[in-house]
């Protein structure tokens, strides 16, 4: 953890009532700005109709608690299809890219291999420029993507950022063991998968994080590559249904199991696809957090 | 779409890649020599033999790099042509700079352009600072866990999509969300900001700063703990009082850190960002919310013309290709590694 130092050193003044008060509600103002808009959203997917219609809206107070909401959501619609769109795209757009990641992170760690620079470098120069959307999408729509979930994945399979990140995490493992590994036989994939990836799980757990969040959040590309809207991922039927706010109850959101009975309000419904959005996020990454500051440094300060 | 905000943290910018010194060709192989005799380097056959595995594994992802990067790079030629998809990029007639003059006398990219770079500057004023105050401000929660709880919330919204940080605006600031709900309880009437064209400024930075200020502190966070203690009490002992050690020595001790990430930012100016006011386009009117790459794609995949949409994309590329290398260039001349180093 970065911080100076585990206690108030002996030189250090304590600071005096008002400042300690003025930087505790600050920080509890701060944790408040983040929390409660979350809270307001997971409490009202969770309320009962009645709740819901009391309040005029956004429930803030709890008044009861009903998983009519998410019952609904999940019996077969159109917001189940989408988790499930979803959630494939980001385990298997996670797997791509980092298995691409890894093995190019490492074909590129010797120092001295064979074309390594110049490899390196056409990695490296697509930092300083983007493709372009138009030629970009023409590429994807040439290739008979469109429509296409591999168009939500390959596109943004290798981040190079990511890919320096664990080039030099894998510089800066002990060469020693490698090389004994090597001067026994054996080979590139068997280092890899044996020795150098045991070593490395933070870093690795914390790309695949960032590649995760990428996939699940993923936005625009579904815009533009797909157009087939039973193929939309979340983030589509997001906006759709909550931001634009188009009406649920007159469409297919919830399954004909649940079409006719008494379903959750409108209200909670929405907000139960916020929480279904958001939570896989929130969950995942605290049991990644503390390798950040290490994995992003690393990226930042040995190159 | 090439999203570097995907990334872990680009405002960290300094991978510095390019390898540092370990990566230099080790001393002991003797620098290439003149090819008279076989010398001592290892043929072409040799080192392929030693290193086929290797370079094996950097296929997949320098093929995805050459597919979905370099190839729609070259793609841009359409922004010369009168692009139609029927004739392809061989058979589409070649009309030289007429896209770009038809661009340049568009009133609609000149708004884009002024739109993206006001916000831009708004970001760099009022964000900019934001990571920086609430790293020190985290720093100096003693409580380990505590500041470990606080760092774990404000980092959270880093990792929402744009669509939920959007909806959530809505759902709390919006005409139908939380505040206007109890102002209409009590009789007032509701809050407009969401769709209020003056607003859009206020609320597309809060947005930025509730959803990444949190994020920012990171790099400014190891930053503060590479700091030498001993220099606070010195200071302390000298009878620097806490704003003075702030002021001091907490400040003088981030200014590399924030000196490179201001360059990098000014570099990277163009990029406000792209779904954020592609989402609220419609609440608050092209007029103020359309930047650049908004700009582009209601240009083409709306009206069908590639090559008006290329030509804005190519323009945008090459000023924000110009303003990263002077980015370098002037971290390099401030001693700093820019996001690529010196050779």
């Amino acid at each position: 953890m970065s911080t100076l130092f585990k206690d108030r050193p002996v030189w250090a003044e304590r600071p005096g009532l008002p400042t300690r008060l003025t930087k505790n509600a600050t920080l509890a103002a701060i944790a408040t700005v983040v929390v409660l808009p979350l809270y307001v959203v997971v409490l009202t997917s969770l309320s009962p109709a009645s709740a819901v219609n009391e309040a005029g809206g956004l429930v803030v107070i709890p008044a009861g608690i009903s998983f009519q909401a998410y019952a609904d959501l999940f019996s077969g619609g159109v917001v189940t299809r989408a988790v499930l769109v979803s959630l494939g795209v980001t385990l298997v757009g996670t797997a791509v890219s980092l298995a691409a990641t890894i093995l190019a992170a490492y074909g590129l760690s010797r120092p001295g291999s064979l074309w390594h620079r110049p490899l390196l470098f056409a990695v490296l120069l697509t930092f300083l420029f983007a493709p372009g959307m138009i030629p970009l999408y023409l590429l994807v729509s040439d290739l008979g993507l469109i429509d296409s979930y591999w168009s939500l994945i390959l596109p943004t399979a290798v981040n190079a950022f990511n890919l320096v990140v664990m080039r030099a995490f894998f510089m800066n493992l002990p060469g020693e063991i490698s090389d004994s590994a090597r001067v026994d036989g054996a080979g590139e994939w068997t280092i890899l998968t044996r020795l150098v990836l045991p070593m490395s799980k933070g870093v690795t757990a914390v790309i695949g994080l960032f590649y995760a969040v990428g996939y699940w959040n993923a936005f625009f590309n579904a815009v533009l590559y797909i157009n087939d809207n039973s193929k939309w991922p979340l983030q589509l039927v997001l906006r759709q249904y909550v931001q634009q706010g188009q009406q649920i109850s007159s469409s297919s959101v919830v399954g004909e199991a649940v079409q006719g009975t008494a379903s959750a309000p409108n209200l909670a419904i929405q907000m139960a696809i916020v929480v279904v959005a958001l939570v896989p996020v929130t969950f995942v990454y605290p049991l990644v957090q503390k390798h950040f500051t290490k994995g992003v440094i690393i990226g930042a300060v040995k190159g | 779409m090439t999203d570097r905000s995907g990334g872990p943290a680009t405002t960290l910018g300094a991978p510095a890649p390019g390898g540092g010194r370990d990566d230099r060709r080790p001393a002991r192989r003797p620098r290439p020599r003149p090819r008279t005799g076989t010398g001592n380097r290892p043929s072409l056959g040799a080192r392929l033999r030693r290193d086929w595995q290797l370079l094996l594994m950097t296929l997949p992802a320098i093929g995805l790099l050459a597919v979905f990067h370099y190839a729609p790079t070259l793609g841009n030629v359409i922004a010369f042509q009168n692009y139609n998809p029927w004739d392809g990029v061989l058979g589409s007639p070649w009309v030289g700079l007429a896209q770009f003059e038809r661009l340049f006398g568009d009133p609609r990219f000149w708004n884009a352009v002024g739109n993206t770079l006001t916000i831009a500057t708004v970001q760099l004023v009022f964000f900019f600072p934001i990571p920086i105050a609430l790293a020190i401000l985290l720093d100096s929660v003693l409580s380990p866990r505590l500041r470990l709880l606080l760092q774990s919330i404000v980092y959270m919204p880093h990792f929402f999509s744009w669509v939920l940080v959007v909806t959530l605006f809505q759902q709390i600031l919006g005409g139908a969300g939380l505040f206007s709900q109890m102002l209409r309880q009590n009789g007032h009437a509701p809050l407009e900001i969401m769709s209020d064209p003056d607003a859009f400024l206020f609320v597309v930075t809060s947005q930025m700063i509730w959803k990444d200020a949190g994020w920012g502190t990171i790099i400014f966070l190891a930053a503060l703990a590479a700091i030498n203690p001993n220099l606070y009490e010195s200071a302390a002992v000298d009878g620097a009082g806490r704003w003075r050690r702030i002021w001091h020595i907490t400040l003088p001790g981030l200014r590399p850190v924030i000196v490179l990430l201001l360059i990098l930012k000014l570099g990277d100016i163009l990029n406000v960002g792209f779904e954020q006011f592609f989402l609220q386009r419609d609440a608050f009117g092209s007029g103020v919310s359309e930047v650049l790459d908004t700009f582009i794609y209601h240009q083409t995949l709306v009206t069908g013309n590639f090559s008006a949409g290329a030509v804005a994309g190519l323009t945008k590329g090459l000023i924000g290709l110009v303003l990263i290398l002077i980015a370098n260039k002037t971290a390099h001349r401030m001693g700093e590694n820019g996001i690529y180093r010196r050779v």
